[in-house]
């Protein structure tokens, strides 16, 4: 862990519940983590890890009767659990923006998408008609969108996926907002778009030093764009590190499980594994470490106690208290070639 | 790759394909629409010009030419106490189609108001919205405009004031349950993540994509408000005498129903003309406002 200063964003203990008639789920269950300025961190794990939740808890937009019970979410020095509503809201958009999955659902069918790029700095920089519209050109000329003034007065359904992916990115870039947050930026798109995207999202990282976190469970997406790693579990994240060490060492059995069920062309395996069983219930989740049931490494210690991220060393956290046994098991068969 | 950017030629024997048509080329393709068109066309454009259409005074009598039947001079005869019937029925048009389109103004901007709070912010503000809705809903229209009208007096003013009081429901439960669908959509969470205001979200965002089904039924909630004018008009409480509506003509000619059947006949059947056309807009609308 780096000095707090350059710290972003500081994720710490985040609990998150969503109150239903058949009992409350804990949707985020103790995840912790953080992002460094200018850094691009990867959120991954599986369909109701809650990494969208923690997404939607930073932004403070959990679906209702969803809520944070506990917890601290430190972006650029201010606690953002306990701001009000206005002063979140002034955050939205201008120093945080979010890029959804499915670009079009997520962009206004009945408005043309030069408003909807335009909007921003008409409602946060307090830019006149005519300053917007001419931000509003700029970005999409910025995101690689041809012949911008006439696609400006296009609708969402006249343009391809990617191109409405490009016009989302436009308008999370519109106040040129320090923190990026995608929430699966690339799910929606086919595959030779969802390069093309990466591409443009990594250029115009580097080009205003913004951070981005990354929500995916795309091994794939995360080794291309992103330094950092936090990998999720049934609401916690389990493992953190540099995306290098992460991938070619990993000191949590879930990230080696992750790691071991993406197919590689390089042949280091004979089959493809898979993890056995399903996650547990997030409504009365297991007591102890939360994936021992599906764990080949797992102890009768493995079963009982909190098990919190620990630290062990190169600026790396694990939740599992035999890392060595990992360690151990990629020794034997490498995760990735040359690893 | 060089061929394909040249223009194709139509390939003979295949059906031509075009594009579909816009809301602009399509409406004189609609019938209903079309037909609804030129009856309210004429009709407003009567009331419009009614001291040009209109022959006579509608409230100039004549009391030794009373009761008579079509002639040069009055076109469909007299009534009882010597006035012209055309002059009256296109002055009776004019204040009808005019209390009718304004009392669904008001009750529609209400509504549509209150629906979007309630809708948008649900609990406590759906809470109490929503009581009120019930209470109105409780009481038949017809009943609840009449009772309010006997407490405020017979009037034009206490027509509006009724039927806004009762008519704004209609619109609120409308925009209410379609801003329940709409506010679920994402693009609504990505205008929350841009942290934009929660008035412009609604106004901006919600309303444009749930407006279309408050305009549909304002059309035919036109014909239920004037057929309310009229009927009020015909039970003497709504317009007073001597001004003209269709209600008080057809409740004054009715006595002499054998004699001049004229007198309330074509007052009635000025109400459905108008009815039918303004469901035929109405129909029409929704066929060209529905998204293909």
């Amino acid at each position: 862990m780096s000095s707090a200063g350059d710290v972003i964003l500081d994720v710490r203990d985040l609990h998150v519940e969503i109150p239903l008639s058949r009992g409350t789920v804990r949707a985020v269950d103790g995840a912790s983590f953080s992002v460094r300025r200018g850094e691009a961190v990867g959120l991954v794990g599986e369909s109701g890890s809650g990494k969208s939740m923690t997404l939607r808890a930073i932004m403070g937009l959990l679906p209702r009767p969803g809520h944070i019970t506990s917890g601290e979410i430190v972006f650029d020095g201010s606690e953002l659990t306990t701001l009000r509503a206005s002063q979140l809201r002034d955050l939205r958009g201008k120093r945080v923006a979010m890029i959804f999955q499915e670009p079009m659902t997520a962009l206004n069918p009945v408005m043309r998408v030069g408003d909807q790029i335009a909007e921003g700095p008409l409602a946060h920089l307090g830019y006149s008609r005519s300053k917007a519209g001419a931000r509003a050109l700029e970005l999409m000329r910025l995101v690689g969108i041809p012949d911008p003034d006439r696609r400006a007065q296009a609708y969402p359904h006249e343009l391809s996926g990617g191109m409405r992916q490009r016009v989302m990115i436009a308008i999370a870039l519109s106040c040129e907002p320090s923190m990026i947050l995608c929430d699966e930026p690339t799910t929606a798109l086919d595959v030779t778009i969802q390069d093309q995207i990466l591409k443009l999202l990594l250029s115009l990282r580097e080009e205003f030093g913004m951070s981005v976190v990354f929500v995916t469970h795309d091994l794939a997406v995360v080794a291309q764009t992103c330094q950092s790693v936090a990998v999720m579990y049934a609401g916690q994240v389990v493992e953190t590190g540099s995306v290098h060490d992460v991938f070619y060492q990993p000191r949590h059995p879930y990230t080696l499980g992750l790691l071991r069920s993406v197919p590689d062309f390089d042949l280091v395996r004979d089959s493809l594994d898979f993890i056995p069983g399903a996650p547990p219930d997030l409504m009365s989740p297991p007591e102890g470490c939360r994936f021992a049931a599906r764990c080949s490494f797992a102890q009768s210690d493995c079963l009982h106690g909190p098990k919190p991220l620990v630290p062990i060393g190169d600026g790396r956290e694990t939740a599992c208290i035999h890392p060595d046994r990992c360690a151990e098991a990629v020794r034997e068969e490498p995760v990735i070639a040359g690893g | 790759m060089a061929a394909l950017a040249e223009p194709v030629e139509p390939a003979a024997g295949l059906p031509e394909y075009r594009p579909a048509r816009g809301f602009r080329q399509r409406w004189y393709r609609t019938p209903s629409f079309v037909a609804g068109l030129i009856i309210i066309g004429a009709l407003v454009l009567m009331a419009v010009f009614a001291p040009i259409v209109a022959t006579h005074s509608p409230t100039d009598q004549d009391l030794k030419n009373i009761l008579k039947g079509p002639s040069s001079e009055h076109w469909l005869g007299t009534d009882q106490l010597g006035r012209d019937l055309w002059s009256r029925i296109v002055y009776a048009g004019r204040t009808d189609l005019k209390i009718g389109f304004l009392a669904v103004i008001l009750p529609f901007c209400i509504g549509t108001v209150l629906g979007c709070l309630a809708g948008y912010y649900g609990r406590i503000t759906d809470t109490i919205v929503l009581y009120f809705v019930n209470v109105v809903v409780a009481f038949p229209f017809l009943i609840l405009i009449t009772a309010i009208l006997f407490t405020l007096g017979p009037g034009q003013s206490s027509i509006y004031i009724a039927i806004t009081l009762v008519g704004w429901v209609s619109y609120c439960r409308l925009v209410r349950a379609e801003i329940l669908v709409a506010k679920r959509q994402e693009y609504v969470l990505a205008a929350q993540a841009a942290g934009l205001r929660d008035s412009r979200i609604i106004v901006r965002h919600i309303l444009p994509n749930v407006i279309t089904q408050s305009i549909v039924f304002a059309m035919s909630d036109i014909v239920l408000v004037l057929a309310a004018i009229v009927t009020l008009g015909y039970i003497g409480i709504g317009v007073q005498p001597p001004t003209p509506d269709w209600g008080n003509m057809i409740a004054d000619g009715q006595n002499f129903l054998t004699t001049r059947w004229q007198l309330s006949t074509i007052p009635g059947l000025a109400v459905v003309v108008t009815g039918i056309g303004l469901s035929l807009l109405g129909d029409g609308l929704a066929d060209l406002l529905r998204p293909e």
